[in-house]
């Protein structure tokens, strides 16, 4: 068996992050996405459409991640389709994601006065032009300091894709282990992986929303 | 494509004892997790006041790491890396310290932020009437901020009930567990989770109640008041 240095592990660690960091710029790029299209679907006047919307997002939110990694993994073989890790995991995560930012943007929707709305209505607006010119653009200053907070669950999230067998960072972390009975010392540097990516967009989420409040809004 | 959920049925015994496991690995780490919580909201409270001590930098470290690492680098972390340091540990009892150690760290920031829109002059208040530092913590400062942030503790426990699912990795015999024990013997996956998955659903719901039946009860004197 070869010996593994400790430089050699932090090297195999610094690879595997490589694909942590890439399966949370989609699963957070296509859940911005798809959750920007639901946010407009639930706030629209249809009363089925929001009432879909809004069974998916506590769908999303009332079960385990794992369980849709799971389901998007083997449902997809029911359907007669081979999908890779790679498939399962950026599918679960996406539509996880989107269900949690269209839950969030939604608050930050509602949270503009309606006086706004009747407001940008009154003045011959129709719904997407109120939302787009005059709803939209002081939603988001009140959206952007929770989207980054979020960003932090979406980066631990892509953690559990290592169960359906995608090479992350745990994943690396749990192989190196098999290979080197150095659980201490490896899960402490994954864990600091982690902590380096995770814990300046916690504090950049904090600084919005202190900055936020400062500005009087609310 | 064709759906078999009657090859599930012999099995019906793993799933109750995997849904057993997680109902009271959920309630054991929402007391001791609340309690773990309330503990380090009220020295880092203390540090507010009085400036901060070695003791609740420490704790604000701890809150730190497990809210940016993920639940089940934490689970492996306690699970391989105890044994390894010469500390025994079982499944279950690395993941029932790794849930508590995360619902604690999750629910002491809550509370802080509840604690924080507590006015220093209602605490000076309470200690001018007599009332001691604890005294004053407990009825001036955290039964408000319960009252208030009880929403957020709802759904900050829900989550870690779902993911409780986790430590089926470790081989503790939880609703999961019993998912891809069930999945190995008779190949139906899809079925199998789609199954257990509403079974969580159903736990999530059902958890929000009882919380809020608690929380009726627990502030109603506080009910169309100020709070």
């Amino acid at each position: 068996m070869t010996d593994f240095t400790t430089w050699d592990i932090v090297r195999n660690l610094l690879l595997a992050a490589r694909w942590t960091v890439v399966l949370s710029l989609i699963a957070f790029i296509g859940g911005a996405a798809v959750g920007l299209v639901l946010t407009l679907l639930r706030m629209g006047g249809l009363r089925p459409v929001r009432w879909l919307v809004r069974g998916y997002v506590d769908l999303f939110q009332g079960t385990p991640l794992l369980m849709q990694l799971f389901l998007a993994y083997f449902g997809a073989a029911v359907l007669g389709f081979d999908v890779s890790a790679w498939t399962a995991a950026s599918v679960a995560l996406t539509l996880f994601t989107s269900a949690f930012l269209c839950d969030i943007w939604r608050g930050c929707v509602e949270a503009v006065p309606s006086g706004q709305w009747q407001a940008a209505r009154v003045l011959g607006l129709n719904y997407l032009q109120s939302m787009r010119h005059v709803i939209l653009p002081q939603a988001l200053r009140l959206a952007v300091p929770p989207t980054v907070g979020f960003s932090v669950q979406v980066i631990k999230g892509t953690a559990l894709a290592s169960v359906i067998g995608f090479v992350e960072l745990t994943k690396a972390g749990t192989m190196l282990n098999n290979a080197t009975f150095e659980p201490f010392t490896i899960f402490t540097f994954v864990a600091l992986g982690y902590f380096i990516l995770c814990y300046p967009l916690s504090r950049y989420a904090r600084y919005l929303e202190r900055r936020l409040y400062g500005a009087g809004i609310r | 494509m064709t759906l078999d959920f009657s090859s599930l049925l012999p099995y019906t015994d793993q799933i109750l004892e995997g849904l057993v496991t997680t109902v009271w690995l959920t309630v054991v780490t929402t007391v001791a997790g609340i309690a773990l919580a309330v503990v380090v909201a009220y020295v880092r409270d203390g540090a507010r006041v009085r400036g901060a001590s070695l003791v609740s930098r420490l704790l604000g470290g701890y809150v730190e790491v497990i809210r940016n690492t993920p639940f089940i680098v934490q689970l492996f972390f306690l699970f391989f890396g105890l044994p390894a340091l010469g500390v025994p540990i079982s499944a279950t009892v690395a993941a029932l310290i790794a849930m508590i150690l995360n619902l604690g760290a999750y629910t002491a920031e809550i509370l802080r932020a509840g604690i924080e829109s507590t006015t220093r002059g209602q605490h000076e208040a309470a200690r001018a009437l007599g009332l001691s530092r604890l005294q004053s913590f407990r009825h001036v400062v955290l039964v408000p901020a319960f009252s208030r942030v009880y929403p957020s503790l709802i759904s900050q426990c829900i989550i870690v009930m779902l993911g409780s699912a986790v430590v089926s990795q470790i081989s503790v015999f939880d609703l999961t567990y019993a998912a891809n024990f069930i999945q190995s013997r008779n190949f139906r996956g899809f079925e199998v989770y789609l199954v257990v998955t509403a079974i969580y659903l159903l736990l999530a719901v059902g958890l929000r109640l009882v919380f809020e039946f608690v929380g009726r009860r627990l502030f109603a004197f506080r009910q169309g008041g100020s709070a």
